[in-house]
């Protein structure tokens, strides 16, 4: 019984609590550069989908097997395979989705969504809640592509997959299509998820549902994990965790600089 | 001569990295705070870009040679993480004051989505090995400017007073728009200068 919520809790968490381009902040590449269109957002999702499951399972299965030094190249080697096997099949089947990827296909390689999962989850789970974590964040991420790729196209292009869904009469705002478009729509997509959390936070100012270290997966440092630096991250709003992410770069990049001045007395 | 002018300036100004193909986000909003962490950055991705083109494009020659080219993303990701590696223990050895500037960055990169982008997009593009240099360096120096130019705007925005649920990322990414807003007027420019 127990066993069946937390398989649960492991592959909804995903969609939405820790969704990972909404709420963790990760892939945020992809996000921006793909979703001009319906199809598009939800090819690269599935695509991406695809990866995250087939090489959590793999890692997952491998864990006790790579040792612990070498896991981070051993796990872009597992990554980059079956990116390699998606984008084979993209190509076969799907050649008009292969040309509106381009090279966004092959760069699901350096997407953090799928190397931060091989790391904080499937080098510590069982292979089937790794394919269940996997699965969840995959559609989560799919999921808040199409929502952005749904949003930019109706505004800018005034079509929903290609139909034509505004009258006529509605000039579509092309700049919801270029790149500043993409950046503006992900900046109030993002605050209005800040915004839901912030409403249904607790009086105490306690909010529900933000996991501990939701930052640490979203922290751009590439060590990520099990490093001693790591940003101890208690609970507290997103907005807050952001914060303390950006004082910890710094104080990071002072600690170097202060390293280096002691070098140059030396 | 005017075929690479012309890479070079689409690269840093038309195909922009980070405000026009959306590559190198991460590094973009987490070091642009300061000026002085925003150009290291820079100029880290830029010798790294340099360099992992250099590494990338003959070794994309011998996958063709030997029929190997579904190994391109293993091999690319795989040789640019090692390259980032090497360089920074070659900094730290051959020149440190080099190293002060740079190192804090170097590690950073290492699956740096821009990097890998360069390499497979000057390969796509079929760019002969000096053209595909340029284009590294035109993509790299386009990253500079993008860091510095977000820099001077996000030194304001800090100052601004926006809603209590845009503050911190979400008004990053909307002052983000803004500055990609600002490139938007060189789409032609370049093609038409150089008549590529």
């Amino acid at each position: 019984m127990q066993k069946e919520t937390s398989a649960r809790k492991e592959f909804t968490k995903g969609l939405l609590a820790e969704n990972p381009a909404l709420r963790q902040m990760l892939g945020l590449c992809p996000t921006l550069a793909v979703t001009t269109a319906v199809t598009n957002g939800i090819g690269m999702g599935l695509a991406t989908t695809f990866v995250l499951v087939c090489s959590e399972v793999v890692v997952s299965l491998l864990r006790k097997v790579i040792p612990g030094s070498v896991r981070i190249p051993a796990f872009i080697t597992i990554i980059a395979s079956f990116v390699t096997l998606t984008m084979m099949l993209v190509k076969a089947y799907l050649p008009a989705l292969d040309e509106a990827l381009g090279i966004y296909l092959p760069l699901i390689v350096v997407n953090c969504i799928v190397l931060g999962r091989a790391e904080m989850f499937a080098s510590k789970h069982g292979p089937a809640l790794s394919a269940l974590d996997g699965l969840g964040m995959g559609l989560g991420f799919t999921g808040s592509l199409v929502l952005m790729s749904a949003i930019r196209e109706l505004l800018g292009a005034g079509t929903l997959l290609g139909v034509q869904v505004l009258p006529s009469f509605v000039e579509p705002m092309l700049i919801m299509i270029t790149p500043a478009g993409g950046f503006a729509v992900l900046g109030v997509l993002i605050a209005i998820s800040v915004w839901f959390e912030q409403r249904n936070a607790e009086p105490e100012g306690r909010p529900k549902g933000v996991p501990s270290d939701t930052l640490c997966a979203a922290c751009p440092i590439v060590c990520r994990v099990n490093d001693p630096h790591r940003v101890n991250c208690a609970d507290g709003t997103l907005v807050e965790q952001l914060r303390r992410f950006e004082e910890t770069v710094e104080q990071r990049l002072a600690e170097a600089e202060a390293a280096n001045e002691k070098g140059d007395e030396r | 001569m005017a075929q690479y002018a012309s890479i070079l300036f689409s690269m840093i100004l038309v195909n922009n990295f980070v405000l026009v193909k959306f590559l190198g986000i991460c590094p973009f909003l987490g070091v642009s705070k300061r000026f002085s962490s925003a150009v290291g950055m820079g100029g880290a991705v830029t010798l790294v870009m340099v360099l992992a083109i250099a590494v990338t494009w003959p070794i994309q020659q011998l996958l063709v040679a030997w029929d190997l080219e579904y190994l391109q993303t293993i091999a690319f990701i795989l040789v640019i993480a090692t390259l980032v590696q090497l360089l920074e223990m070659a900094l730290k050895k051959f020149m440190p004051p080099l190293h002060r500037a740079l190192g804090v960055f170097l590690p950073l990169i290492t699956t740096n989505c821009a990097v890998l982008g360069v390499a497979t997009l000057s390969v796509n593009e079929g760019y002969t090995y000096p053209e595909a240099l340029v284009a590294g360096l035109g993509a790299g120096l386009g990253f500079l400017m993008a860091m510095v130019i977000f820099n001077g705007v996000r030194r304001r925005v800090d100052e601004a007073n926006p809603p209590e649920a845009f503050r911190g990322m979400p008004i990053t990414l909307v002052s983000a728009a803004i500055t990609a807003m600002s490139l938007m007027g060189f789409s032609g420019v370049v093609d038409h200068l150089f008549g590529a």
